[in-house]
């Protein structure tokens, strides 16, 4: 199991220790610039989509080693309210909270997979991974 | 009650500073060893221990606590060094007093360790409240220096004004940036005004959003906003992330933004030398982009 770093979002400023530590991670194992920056702006929405709508939760890193590729596995946990309808915020243009709407279908474009589980009232799981080219 | 077990600490406080001393500087030798001279150290702890003594001995002297602790805070020693200090010796008078005691009891350890707690605690108040005082300070004053720097308008000519960000934009900046630039709109009657992000590490949605605001409302006191430094792996997550600048002109550095400012104001930079029309037809080409 590749070492796993957790950054606790509560507050703002926690948005930019996670994506801080995101573009660090990403770095060491040898993403380019604009790969690097992918990255931190999709950590960016998912952290801000915590601190937004869920007030806390975390989000966790991983190195994903396998035998032909490597890549960074980010892990976005919360406990809050959970997503309705999954489907219509991977629509462009859906906001509740008066935004641009582009911030999950925008974050599947910037990473190589999206997955994404949520339970009402329980919380929403989004794992993505952003593979080494 | 207070007084018996203060004056068996008073009686032999030489020997009680001596294990006190002892202690603390094989504690600090972890700690401080490396940035610390020994002199400093010592005569530093000799000062402490007084001042410990002196509030047993009921003169507790505000002033002096209040610039032994400025000393400290100066010299950027940590709080460590003050709670470990009393930690120590709370636990050096108590093992003191207990040995030189005859006949021991529940009642009598349980007075001896308030006794003890009524020395102490004052002193870790006043002195942890004077080290947080510092800090609040230092953070209060750069949260304004901070505050100060986060949306600078800069009038660089007539109806011209550019603000240059640097850093992460939050919440509360984004609103002062909109502020900030509609004031300066108005105030330096500036037709055009650059916003140049080449400092901002990262822009997603949020960062966006602010700015297609900012600039919309630039628009509706009449004057046009122009998006300058976008680096181009900035200008691709932006792309990925499928946010629209469409409605403003952008460019990818101050430069360029500053010649079609130039152009939109009616006017070009000519250089005031014959023979360099050459640059003057470069600046043009450029313009034209």
């Amino acid at each position: 199991m590749a070492p796993k770093f957790c950054v606790d979002i509560k507050q703002e400023w926690d948005i930019v220790k996670a994506r801080q530590l995101g573009r660090d991670r990403a770095r060491e194992i040898g993403f380019g610039t604009v790969d690097q920056a992918r990255l931190a702006t999709a950590i960016s929405e998912l952290a801000r989509n915590i601190y937004l709508y869920a007030d806390s939760g975390k989000i966790c890193f991983e190195i994903t080693d396998e035998t032909d590729r490597k890549g960074i596995c980010v892990i976005s946990l919360d406990t809050g309210p959970g997503i309705q309808n999954i489907s219509r915020v991977m629509e462009d243009g859906y906001s509740t909270s008066g935004g641009l709407g582009a911030g999950l279908p925008g974050v599947k474009r910037l990473v190589d997979q999206f997955d994404i589980q949520s339970e009402e009232e329980k919380g929403t799981e989004i794992r993505v991974i952003k593979w080494l080219r | 009650m207070d007084s018996k077990f203060g004056k068996i600490l008073l009686d032999n406080s030489d020997v009680i500073i001596q294990k006190w001393i002892d202690e603390i500087e094989m504690l600090n030798g972890f700690n401080y060893s490396d940035s610390v001279s020994d002199e400093l150290l010592e005569s530093t702890n000799r000062e402490f221990v007084n001042i410990i003594f002196s509030s047993i001995k009921d003169e507790g002297d505000t002033k002096r606590l209040k610039e032994f602790s400025e000393k400290l805070i100066n010299l950027g020693w940590k709080v460590s060094y003050i709670t470990d200090g009393l930690q120590v010796f709370r636990r050096v008078s108590i093992d003191f007093i207990l040995q030189q005691s005859d006949q021991i009891d529940t009642s009598y350890i349980s007075d001896l360790l308030q006794s003890v707690d009524e020395w102490i605690e004052p002193l870790i108040r006043q002195l942890v409240n004077e080290f947080s005082g510092n800090w609040e300070n230092i953070l209060s004053l750069q949260r304004v220096a901070l505050q100060e720097l986060s949306a600078p308008l800069i009038p660089v000519m007539d109806n011209i004004t550019v603000m240059p960000l640097v850093g992460t934009i939050d919440t509360e900046r984004a609103k002062l940036i909109m502020e900030n630039l509609l004031e300066g709109v108005m105030n330096h009657n500036s037709e055009v005004v650059l916003i140049d992000i080449t400092g901002v590490p990262v822009v997603d949605t949020m960062v966006a959003h602010h700015i297609i605001q900012a600039a919309e409302a630039v628009r509706l006191v009449g004057s046009t906003c122009i998006l300058v430094g976008i680096r181009p792996e900035i200008a691709q997550t932006i792309v990925n992330l499928g946010i629209d600048l469409s409605k403003f002109p952008t460019k990818s550095s101050l430069r360029k933004g500053f010649i079609k400012a130039l152009e939109l104001t009616d006017r070009k930079i000519i250089s005031t030398e014959e023979k360099d029309t050459s640059i003057e037809q470069m600046i043009e080409s450029l313009g034209r982009e």
